[in-house]
């Protein structure tokens, strides 16, 4: 079978996710009405495409493996976290801690990202077309998150070996980040991920922003101000 | 966790359907919040001297078999006091148009059991235990009709599981709030408020913030002004929602913490703690959907 369609009015969750769990040869899976559930497409391991009309609820596509999941609407709290391949794209908003402690695969956010996008980001790339809130990318590890819009306070927070990069304005940056020369290596990253999200933007308008690594080894002399 | 919902409708033939179009929502919220529920209610004033007040007769021993009639027979022959009653089990919402602090002295005198909900000439207010649906079901809030309302679902954490400690939580009049959230310095507020003259009902940590902002409204400052000082006094983690007789109004702290979602359309404004409550309102398809930033007050007029 090429595609299956799965109406959440009239069909329970777990209907959707145990399809998905277990060996199928669909190609593609639609899933209608989805009003908000939470845990929808979570666990995929997989290259199925999944296509999501409407708005998602939380951790939505969260652990997802070799699976394509595109969110048409919103999605709340913790989309894609801890995503270990593949890619997510959510056409609308985010809510909180989207990405977080992903290890690898992408996620796109059309719209604007809540706060604490990122959060201890292991591997995984994040693209975000509009703004993204606060504490944004605290303790991300390692991936790349590319910003086309604004970030909040404290971006980048104790950061570890991951790379920022952000078009817009800046609100603050948080304790050991620090806005770095870009490379043409830099530029070929951020056109890259751009192209991949379908992101139109000129690689020229963007910051790097990276670890200061000062946080890395104990000062005693610091007195606990950073 | 808990949730929260508001519903504001700017389309005047939707009045009629308010608690219609909220009931969903509330039981939609049940898994955030399964202990308790309430919503207060805001329609048309009553004319400058009418007042009604929500009273609750849960506490007492009767319960929901409290003897209302002979209430209102009691405040008009013992109280001097022109007070009719209409009666929802172990809810009445009493109007009346004396001095509603005589009237409230008066029902507290006669049973000291009877808790006050409300007071205001656009308000009422219900709230008890139980899960969202019975809760609903019991006061058969579908029939409800006003302009706007705010409703809750509670799963305490910060005080006991009673129907005082349910939200909407009001202070003064025609002033409501409800909470997703706990504040860290209640006892703080508490302390600050008490030399004012302010009486604190529970031991819950809405309570102070109701009564803090209700307390900035009284001495004159406006609605913004109020939320604003909110900003700076109340510490913890929040999603506020307050009803005044003319607006719906939204704050969530700096850290945001609790979630909120909105969706707007040309007939109404709904708000909830997440998505899913406000899957099934009309035409939610074409709404404008969007999450209220941390620390922007959001202020909706009927």
């Amino acid at each position: 079978m090429e595609n299956m369609t799965f109406d959440l009015a009239a069909t329970p969750l777990r209907e959707l996710n145990q399809f998905l769990h277990q060996k199928h040869d669909v190609a593609k899976v639609t899933v209608l009405n989805p009003d908000g559930a939470h845990n929808i497409a979570v666990g995929l391991d997989s290259p199925v495409e999944v296509e999501v009309h409407g708005h998602a609820g939380y951790y939505a596509a969260g652990m997802n493996k070799t699976a394509a999941v595109t969110i048409f609407g919103s999605a709340g709290t913790g989309v894609g976290e801890n995503m270990m391949s593949g890619k997510v794209v959510v056409k609308g908003f985010a809510s909180n801690g989207a990405g977080a402690s992903a290890h690898g695969g992408l996620l796109v956010i059309e719209g604007n990202a809540g706060l604490r996008c990122g959060i201890s980001l292991k591997g995984g790339d994040i693209v975000v077309g509009g703004s993204v809130g606060s504490f944004s990318a605290f303790m991300a590890q390692a991936g790349r998150m590319v910003i086309c819009g604004d970030a909040g306070d404290a971006l980048g927070d104790s950061l570890y070996e991951a790379v920022l990069y952000v078009r817009g304005h800046i609100k603050s940056l948080g304790a050991d980040a620090q806005i770095e020369t870009m490379s043409e290596a830099d530029f070929a990253t951020v056109a890259d991920l751009l192209a991949q999200a379908g992101l139109a933007h000129d690689p020229k308008e963007f910051k790097r922003i990276a670890s200061r690594r000062e946080l890395y080894h104990w000062n005693a002399d610091a007195n606990q101000e950073y | 966790m808990c949730g929260i919902v508001g519903l504001l409708v700017k389309t005047p033939a939707l009045r009629e359907r308010l608690g219609e179009l909220m009931v969903p929502m509330l039981i939609g919220m049940t898994e955030r919040g399964p202990d308790s529920a309430g919503l207060a209610v805001f329609s048309e004033a009553l004319a400058d001297d009418g007042r009604k007040i929500s009273v609750y007769s849960g506490l007492t021993e009767e319960g929901a078999a409290f003897d209302w009639t002979a209430l209102v027979g009691e405040l008009r022959d013992g109280y001097e006091l022109d007070v009719t009653a209409r009666v929802t089990g172990n809810h009445a919402i009493l109007t009346s148009r004396n001095d509603p602090d005589d009237v409230k002295l008066a029902i507290r005198t006669i049973n000291p059991k009877l808790h006050i909900l409300s007071t205001g000439r656009s308000i009422d207010l219900y709230k008890d235990i139980g899960t969202p649906a019975e809760v609903a079901a019991r006061y058969d809030f579908a029939q409800l009709t006003g302009s706007h309302l705010v409703g809750h679902t509670r799963m305490a954490t910060e005080s006991a599981v009673t129907p005082d400690r349910a939200h909407p939580f009001t202070a003064g009049q025609d002033f409501c709030l409800v909470h997703n959230g706990s504040l860290s310095n209640p006892n703080g507020v508490r302390r600050m408020l008490e030399p004012h003259g302010i009486r604190f009902e529970t031991d819950n940590d809405t309570e102070a913030a109701c009564r803090f902002l209700e307390w900035r409204l009284r001495e004159g400052d406006e609605l913004e002004a109020a939320l604003q000082k909110g900003f700076q006094a109340l510490d913890g983690f929040y999603t506020f929602l307050m009803g005044t007789p003319d607006k719906l109004a939204l704050i969530r702290d700096s850290f945001a913490c609790k979630p909120a979602v909105v969706a707007e359309t040309d007939d109404y404004v709904a708000i909830a703690s997440e998505f899913r409550s406000l899957a099934h309102l009309p035409d939610i398809n074409n709404a404008y959907v969007f999450e209220p930033a941390p620390e922007e007050m959001y202020v909706w007029k009927i």
